[in-house]
C-alpha cells in the first residue's frame, strides 16, 4: 500500500447527505454528494427514515460517480474510510454496512471514522496538508454544535463545549418555521435578518449566567456549553404576542435579534474556550459556517485575541465524503491500524475516538 | 449457478448456494445486529469455501418486507458487493424463502393454499399468500398475492406459517400445525430462487425494498396561533 500518498475512498451518511470523496494523500480528487434535503423541506427538518431510505438508493450511484470523476478504480484504492458516528443511527448504518461490504469484496483496509473530527480533516486538504499548531474547531450545523481542541488530529482531540439541547442549525430551522420562512432555516434567517434590527428584541443568551460560566480558576458546569431551546421558546412567545394583538410579526427584526443571540453566544464561548486553551487558529465547519453573521462575529472577536479563523469552502463545510477520506488518508500515513469490519455504527461516538480501534 | 445470498428481513443470514444446494450458511438468532453480522459472515463463508467474487454468478438478496433498518443493511450490503464484484444483484421477496421451507409441511397437511407471516412490529404482521403447484414429488409454493401488512386477525383465513404466526398463535385466523417458527433465511431464499428459475421463472434485478409502510414522517402542524 502507498502510505505516503494513500488513495482513500471516504464514505459519509450520518445525516441527510450521502457522500463519497476520494483523496490521494492531501490532494482532493473528488467530492461527490447526493443530498435528500429536498425531501425534508415539507417537514421543516431532517426526517431520519427518509434520510436512511435515500442513503440506500444513493449509495452505489454516488460511489460509482466519485470513482469515475476521480478516474480511479475501486481496485486502485488503498483504503476505505467511513463515518461510524456521531449521527443518526439508521442513516449511519447504511454507510457502515455498505463500506464493510466494499471492504470485504475488495480486501481493502477499513477505517471507522469520527464525523466531527472528519470536519476538521478538511483542513488537511490542499497546500502542505498540515494543520496549524494550537488548533481549535467550531462546528455548527443542523446536527451538531461543538467547540473542539485539536492537539493531534490522529490521536488527541478534545471536546471543550457543545450544545446541551438543540443544535444551532436545528434552532434556525424551528425559528424559520415560526416566522413562516423556508427550510433550511440558516440561509432563510440570514437573509431575512439583513434588514432587521438585531437589538429590537432582547432574546436570552443561553448558559451565559455566572453560575454556568464560573471563572477561569473555578469553571462552572457549562463554561463553554451552549443551549438554544430557551431561545426558541422566547421567539415563539414574541411571535404569539404579535399574533394575539393581530399585528404583523416584524419578521426581519425577530430574525435579526434571534440570529444575534445565537451568534453572540457561539462566538463569545468559542473565543473564551480558545483563549483559555491556547488555541491560536480556529477552523470553522458544518453547514452553519456559511452563515454570514456568524462568520463575521467569530472572525471579529477572534482577531481581537489574535486568533486566526479558517473557513473552508462551503462544499467542504457541509457533510461530505472528502473530509472522511482526508482523515482516513492521514490515519493511513501515520500508520494507524485499520478498524476492520467488526465495529458498529455509534450514534454517540465521542470526539476522543478519532477512529474506532480494531476489536482485539 | 453459484450465488451468495443475503437476507436481513428478520434475522440476518448469509448463504452460498450452487444450483439451489446450500454449500455454507450463517444465521444469527437475534433481529438487531444485521449491520454487525453480515460483512464478517460473508468474509467467513468465502474464506471457508475458498471462493472469491470471481467464482460467483450473482448476489441474491431478500427485499423484505421487514423492519426498515435491518432490511437496509442486507440490501445495501448486497448492492455494494454486486458493485465491487461487478455481479448482478437479484431481489426476491423474503417471505418466499419461508414459503419454500414449509412446502413439505403444507403438502403433508393437505393445505394447497396457505399464508406466510413474519413480525412487522407495532403488533402487526407482514404476510403473503401462496399456493402449492408442481408434481407430487416436486411440489413448489408460488405467490398467490402481493405482500401486505396487517393486524394478525386480518390475515387471510388460511393456515398461517412463519415466525409471525408463532408470535400471535391465538390471533391469526388459522394457525398451521407446524412451521410457525420459520423465519426467512438466506439459505431458503437461495433454494426458493433456484426453484423459481428451475420452473422457468426469471429472477428480477429489482432490489427495491418492500417497506410496505410509509416512513414515519409527519408534516409538523402549522405553528400554534393565539386567538383573542
Ligand atoms: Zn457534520
Amino acid at each position: 500500500m502507498n502510505t505516503t500518498e494513500p488513495l482513500v475512498l471516504g464514505i459519509e451518511s450520518s445525516c441527510d447527505e450521502t457522500g463519497a470523496g476520494i483523496v490521494r494523500g492531501t490532494e482532493l480528487l473528488t467530492n461527490t454528494v447526493s443530498s435528500s434535503m429536498e425531501q425534508h423541506v415539507r417537514f421543516g427538518g431532517v426526517i431520519p427514515e427518509i434520510a436512511s431510505r435515500a442513503h440506500l438508493e444513493a449509495f452505489v450511484p454516488t460511489v460509482r460517480a466519485a470513482l469515475a470523476e476521480a478516474e480511479v478504480s475501486l481496485a486502485e484504492v488503498d483504503a476505505i474510510a467511513v463515518t461510524s458516528g456521531p449521527g443518526l443511527a439508521g442513516a449511519l448504518m447504511v454507510g457502515v454496512a455498505a463500506a464493510k461490504a466494499l471492504a470485504v469484496a475488495t480486501g481493502k483496509p477499513l477505517y471507522a471514522i469520527n464525523h466531527l473530527v472528519a470536519h476538521v480533516g478538511v483542513g488537511l486538504l490542499g497546500d502542505g496538508g498540515e494543520l496549524p499548531e494550537h488548533l481549535g474547531a467550531l462546528l455548527v450545523s443542523g446536527g451538531h454544535t461543538e467547540i473542539l481542541a485539536v492537539e493531534s488530529i490522529t490521536s488527541d482531540v478534545r471536546l471543550l463545549g457543545s450544545t446541551i439541547d438543540d443544535a444551532a442549525g436545528e434552532a434556525y430551522d424551528k425559528v424559520a418555521r415560526l416566522l413562516g420562512l423556508a427550510y433550511p432555516g440558516g440561509p432563510a434567517i440570514d437573509a431575512a435578518a439583513v434588514d432587521g434590527d438585531p437589538r429590537a428584541f432582547a432574546f436570552p443568551r443561553g448558559l451565559t449566567a455566572g453560575k454556568y460560566m464560573g471563572s477561569v480558576e473555578k469553571p462552572g458546569p457549562h463554561r463553554y456549553d451552549m443551549s438554544f431551546s430557551g431561545l426558541k421558546t422566547a421567539v415563539a412567545r414574541v411571535v404569539e404576542t404579535f399574533q394575539a394583538a393581530r399585528q404583523p410579526v416584524p419578521v426581519a427584526d425577530v430574525a435579526a435579534s434571534f440570529q444575534e443571540s445565537v451568534v453572540d453566544v457561539i462566538s463569545r464561548k468559542t473565543v473564551l474556550a480558545c483563549t483559555e486553551h491556547g488555541i491560536t487558529t480556529l477552523l470553522m465547519g458544518g453547514g452553519v459556517a456559511a452563515n454570514s453573521r456568524l462568520r463575521e462575529l467569530v472572525t471579529e472577536r477572534c482577531s481581537r485575541h489574535g486568533i486566526t479563523v479558517v473557513v473552508p469552502p462551503l462544499s467542504l463545510c457541509t457533510d461530505n465524503g472528502a473530509m472522511v477520506a482526508a482523515l482516513g488518508a492521514r490515519l493511513v500515513s501515520r500508520g494507524v491500524a485499520p478498524t476492520g469490519i467488526g465495529f458498529t455504527a455509534d450514534p454517540g461516538l465521542p470526539v476522543t475516538t478519532v477512529a474506532v480501534p480494531a476489536a482485539s | 449457478m453459484l450465488v451468495l445470498s443475503l437476507d436481513s428481513s428478520s434475522t440476518a443470514s448469509v448463504a452460498l448456494a450452487r444450483d439451489g444446494e446450500v454449500l455454507e450458511r450463517f444465521d444469527t438468532t437475534d433481529t438487531r445486529s444485521h449491520a454487525e453480522a453480515l460483512a464478517p459472515a460473508v468474509q467467513d463463508l468465502m474464506a471457508r469455501t475458498g471462493l472469491t467474487g470471481e467464482d460467483l454468478d450473482g448476489i441474491l438478496v431478500g427485499i423484505g418486507p421487514g423492519p426498515f433498518t435491518g432490511l437496509r443493511a442486507g440490501l445495501v450490503s448486497a448492492r455494494a458487493l454486486g458493485f465491487a464484484w461487478n455481479l448482478p444483484v437479484y431481489g426476491l421477496c423474503s417471505l418466499d424463502a419461508v414459503a419454500h421451507h414449509v412446502v413439505p409441511l403444507a403438502l403433508e397437511a393437505g393445505e394447497p393454499e396457505f399464508v406466510v407471516a413474519t413480525d412487522a412490529r407495532r403488533k402487526e404482521l407482514y404476510f403473503r399468500r401462496y399456493r402449492l403447484t408442481g408434481s407430487h414429488d416436486r411440489p413448489e409454493a408460488v405467490p398467490a398475492g402481493e405482500p401486505g401488512v396487517a393486524a394478525p386477525e386480518d390475515l387471510p383465513g388460511m393456515p398461517c406459517y412463519g415466525s409471525g404466526a408463532g408470535l400471535y398463535p391465538d390471533r391469526v385466523p388459522r394457525l398451521a400445525a407446524q412451521g410457525t417458527d420459520v423465519a426467512p433465511s438466506a439459505a431458503d431464499l437461495a433454494r426458493a430462487a433456484w426453484a423459481l428459475t428451475s420452473r422457468g421463472g426469471a429472477l428480477s434485478t429489482d432490489t427495491t425494498p418492500l417497506y410496505l409502510r410509509e416512513s414515519d414522517a409527519r408534516v409538523p402542524g402549522a405553528p400554534k396561533r393565539a386567538t383573542s
